[in-house]
C-alpha cells in the first residue's frame, strides 16, 4: 500500500529531454518505476532512449498511456504553465521537483488548484519514493529499503540523512515525502501525516522541518489531536540568524516567527520526540517506538 | 503644530518606522532583493502612491540645492542604506532650512552608520534622501506580503503605524487588520473598506485609500515584489494621505523577467562574498564563528550549523553548494570560505546520493591544493563509492580528516579548530 505511490502508479516526465529530466528519467527506469511517457512540446512522436514515447502535450500523454502521476524537470520560468498543464489533464498526482519558481506563478497555481482534485507534492523538492516500487524524484534509490517507517520532509539532502540512518539500522521506509523548501508549495505536513496515519504499511514516522513558517507548528497541532503512532521530529536551523534566508526560499525567521526553538517547543508539547542532532534520526525514532 | 512638535512626530516616525527590521507581523517573505526607500518611493509614485516631495542627494552641496528647491521650513534628511533600525542608529535628522540639511548632509555623508541590521562595523552612508517635513495627524500601518498559510497576498493595516508593527503584532495582533487577496480578481474595493473600517478610520478618506492601497497592489504583482510596507502611511493636517516611509523587497526568483527591477540594485549595500557565492550559484551566508561549512542542501547545511554549536563550535557560515556539485563549484566554495579571517578549520559535509563520493573528494583534494590550504578540513562524504572517496582523502598528503557521521565529523573538526586556536 505505502502512500501516494506504488508499483502500479504510472508516471509521465514533463520535460525528460531536459538534461535533469534525462537524466532522472533514466534512474527512474532503473529503478523500476514505470515510466510510461515522457512530454516535451514539439518532440512528440519520439522516444526518450529508444524506450519511452514522449508526446506534445499532458493531454495526450495521458491519453495515450494511462498515466496516474507526472513529475516536472520543467525550468522555473516555464513551470507554472507546466504545472497547470498537469491540472488541467486531471493527472492525479503532480511532483515538481523544479527550484525558483517565481511565488506570484505559486500562488495563481495554488489558487488554480483549490478546485482541482489533483494533489501536487513540491515544487523544489527531491520527489517522492516507495521503496523497491516506485521512485518519483531525484533522490538516489539506493539508500533506501523497503519497509513501514513513512518520513516526511522539508529538505531533500536531510531526507537522505533520514533515510541513510535508518537503512544503516535495518529499518526500512514505507514512503518518503520531500513536501518542498518553497513558501508556496502543494502537499504540506498535516496532508502527509494524515495519510501516513490511514496507511496500515506505515508504523512510524520521522518528520523533518525547518525554520519558517508555521507548518511545523500545524503538523504539531494535528499530531496531537489525532495521530495514533511513534514519531520523532527533527527541526534544522536552530542556529540560524533572523532576517536571512538559509538556502530555501522559506527557510526565514521574520518577525520573530518561524523558529526552530518554537516549533520544536509545539511539537514536544505534541508528544513527537525530537531528535538532538540530525545524526540522531534514526535513534530517536527507535526511541520512540521502544 | 510648532516646528519643533512637527519635528519631534517625524522623527519618532521616521525612527518607529525602522525599526522594524524584518517585514511585518507575517512570517512569510522569500529571499528578497533589497531596494532604498528613495528607490521604492519613487516606484511606488509611479503607480499612484502619493509620497513627500523629496529627492535624492549624494553630496553637502546636492543636498542644499534640493532643500532650498523643496523651499518648507521644515526638512527631513534621511540616511540611505538597506539596513533597518536607521532612526535609532542617528540616520534621520529633522531641520529646519536648507542651510541646516547642508550641515548635516555633510555629517551624514560617509558616516559608519551602525544599526541593529548593520554589523558592529555599521554601512557607509553614500545617499541622503531630502524631504519636506510634513504636518502629521495620524500614523497608520500598511503592508502587503504573502500568506504562506493561505497560499494568498494579504493586506494589512493598522491604526499603530510608525510603532514596531512586530511588538503590535506579538502583542495585539486583534490591531492588524488583514484581508486576503484572491489572484483571480486582484484587490477589490469593499475588501479596503474591511480594513480601512476595521482599523477604526472615518469614512472621508476611504476614496484616497482605496485608491493607495489598489495602487499598492499593482506595483507588487507587476514588479514581482516580496513585501512593500508603508510605515508609517499618515494622515496629514491637511486631511490628505502620505506614505512617509516606504519599504520593498523583491522575489529573487523572479528577478529573470524584471530587467527594470534588476537595475535598482546597489551591490555596495550587499557583502561582497555573497555576490561573488551567487556569480557560482552557491548559497553562502557570513556569520560570526569560526568553522567553515561546505555542504550539499539547504536543509543539511542549515542542521551542519546546528550540530556543529551541538558540539561546542560555532559556524563560519552557512554554505549550500547545491544538489549538483562539481569539483570547480567545490573550489569556488573553498576560496569564498577561506577568504574569511575568522576560520580556523572547514567542515565539508556531502550526503552525496547521486554524486559520487570519489568525485567530490577529487573536488576537495583540488581546491585544498589550488587554494593552498593551511588550516585543517574535516570531510564527511556519505553515498556511492564512499570507501574510495575516503581513501583519496587519506592518501593525498593534505590534512584532511574523514568523519564517519555528521555528530563524529562536528566534533573532529571543533577539536581541530580548538587545537589550532592553542598553538596560535
Amino acid at each position: 500500500m505505502a502512500i501516494y505511490v506504488n508499483s502500479d502508479t504510472k508516471v509521465l516526465v514533463q520535460g525528460i529531454t531536459g538534461s535533469a529530466g534525462s537524466f532522472h528519467a533514466q534512474a527512474a527506469l532503473d529503478y523500476g518505476t514505470k515510466v510510461v511517457g515522457g512530454v516535451t512540446p514539439g518532440k512528440g512522436g519520439q522516444r526518450f532512449n529508444d524506450r519511452v514515447p514522449i508526446f506534445n502535450t499532458v493531454a495526450e500523454a495521458k491519453e495515450k498511456t494511462g498515466a496516474n502521476a507526472t513529475v516536472i524537470y520543467v525550468p522555473a520560468a516555464f513551470c507554472a504553465d507546466a504545472i497547470l498543464e498537469a491540472v488541467d489533464a486531471e493527472i492525479p498526482l503532480i511532483v515538481v521537483i523544479t527550484e525558483g519558481i517565481p511565488v506570484m506563478d505559486m500562488v495563481k497555481v495554488a489558487r488554480a488548484m483549490e478546485t482541482s482534485k489533483c494533489r501536487m507534492i513540491g515544487p523544489n523538492c527531491p520527489g517522492v519514493i516507495t521503496p523497491g516500487q516506485c521512485k518519483i524524484g531525484i533522490m538516489p534509490g539506493h539508500i533506501h529499503l523497503p519497509g513501514k517507517v513513512g518520513v516526511v520532509s522539508r529538505s531533500g539532502t536531510l531526507t537522505y540523512e533520514a533515510v541513510g540512518q535508518l537503512t544503516a539500522m535495518g529499518w526500512g521506509q514505507s514512503t518518503c515525502v520531500g513536501i518542498g523548501g518553497d513558501p508556496v508549495n502543494g502537499t504540506k505536513f498535516v496532508e502527509v501525516l494524515e495519510a501516513f496515519n490511514r496507511d496500515p504499511d506505515t508504523d512510524a514516522v520521522i518528520m523533518i522541518g525547518e525554520i519558517g513558517g508555521t507548518d511545523e507548528e500545524a503538523a504539531a497541532e494535528y499530531i496531537k489531536r489525532e495521530w495514533k503512532k511513534p514519531i520523532a521530529g527533527f527541526i534544522a536551523g536552530t542556529t540560524a540568524p533572523p532576517g536571512k534566508r538559509m538556502g530555501h526560499a522559506g527557510a526565514i525567521i521574520s518577525g520573530g516567527k518561524g523558529t526552530a526553538a518554537e516549533k520544536i517547543a509545539a511539537l514536544e508539547a505534541a508528544g513527537v520526540r525530537v531528535a538532538p542532532t540530525p545524526a540522531d534520526l534514526a535513534s530517536t525514532l527507535k526511541k520512540a517506538v521502544g | 503644530m510648532h516646528p519643533a512638535a512637527i519635528a519631534r512626530a517625524l522623527a519618532d516616525g521616521a525612527l518607529g518606522s525602522y525599526k522594524a527590521g524584518a517585514p511585518g507581523p507575517t512570517p512569510a517573505v522569500n529571499k528578497a532583493m533589497k531596494i532604498h526607500e528613495y528607490q521604492a518611493k519613487e516606484l511606488l509614485q509611479r503607480y499612484g502612491v502619493p509620497i513627500p516631495a523629496g529627492r535624492v542627494a549624494t553630496s553637502a552641496d546636492q543636498a542644499y540645492e534640493v532643500a532650498k528647491a523643496l523651499g518648507t521650513e521644515v526638512v527631513v534628511v534621511k540616511a540611505q542604506i538597506h539596513a533597518g533600525g536607521r532612526g535609532k542608529g542617528g540616520g534621520v535628522k529633522v531641520v529646519k532650512g536648507a542651510e541646516e540639511a547642508k550641515r548635516k548632509a555633510s555629517e551624514m555623508l560617509g558616516m559608519m552608520l551602525r544599526t541593529h541590521q548593520t554589523g558592529p562595523e555599521g554601512q557607509e552612508v553614500k545617499r541622503l534622501l531630502i524631504e519636506e517635513g510634513v504636518g502629521i495627524q495620524k500614523e497608520l500601518y500598511l503592508g502587503l506580503v504573502l500568506d504562506r498559510a493561505q497560499k494568498r497576498l494579504v493586506l494589512m493595516g493598522s491604526a499603530e503605524g510608525g510603532m514596531d508593527i512586530e511588538e503590535v503584532a506579538a502583542n495585539h495582533p486583534e490591531k492588524i487588520i488583514k484581508v486576503p487577496i484572491d489572484p483571480v480578481v486582484g484587490l477589490m474595493p469593499y475588501q479596503v473598506r474591511e480594513m480601512w473600517f476595521g482599523m477604526g478610520q472615518k469614512p472621508e478618506l476611504i476614496g484616497k485609500a482605496t485608491k493607495l492601497c489598489t495602487a499598492i497592489y499593482n506595483a507588487f504583482v507587476a514588479t514581482d515584489s516580496a513585501i512593500i510596507e508603508i510605515n508609517p502611511l499618515i494622515i496629514t493636517k491637511d486631511g490628505d494621505l502620505l506614505a512617509l516611509d516606504a519599504k520593498i523587497n523583491f522575489d529573487d526568483n523572479a528577478l529573470y523577467r524584471q530587467p527594470e527591477i534588476v537595475k535598482l540594485r546597489d551591490l555596495d549595500e550587499e557583502d561582497q562574498r555573497e555576490i561573488e557565492a551567487k556569480e557560482y550559484d552557491l548559497s553562502y551566508i557570513a556569520l560570526e564563528g569560526n568553522i567553515g561549512c561546505l555542504v550539499n542542501g539547504a536543509g543539511l547545511a542549515m542542521a551542519t550549523m546546528d550540530i556543529i554549536k551541538h558540539a561546542g563550535g560555532s559556524p563560519a557560515n552557512f554554505l549550500d553548494v547545491g544538489g549538483g556539485a562539481t569539483a570547480d563549484k567545490v573550489k569556488a566554495a573553498f576560496s569564498i570560505i577561506l577568504r574569511d579571517p575568522k576560520v580556523e578549520a572547514v567542515l565539508v559535509n556531502i550526503f552525496g546520493g547521486i554524486m559520487k563520493c570519489d568525485v567530490i573528494a577529487d573536488g576537495v583534494i583540488r581546491a585544498a591544493r589550488e587554494t593552498k590550504l593551511e588550516i585543517p578540513v574535516v570531510a564527511r562524504l556519505e553515498g556511492t563509492n564512499v570507501e574510495l572517496g575516503k581513501k583519496m582523502l587519506k592518501e593525498s598528503g593534505l590534512d584532511l580528516t574523514s568523519a564517519d557521521n555528521m555528530l563524529d565529523a562536528a566534533e573532529k573538526v571543533v577539536r581541530l579548530a580548538k587545537e589550532r586556536k592553542k598553538k596560535g
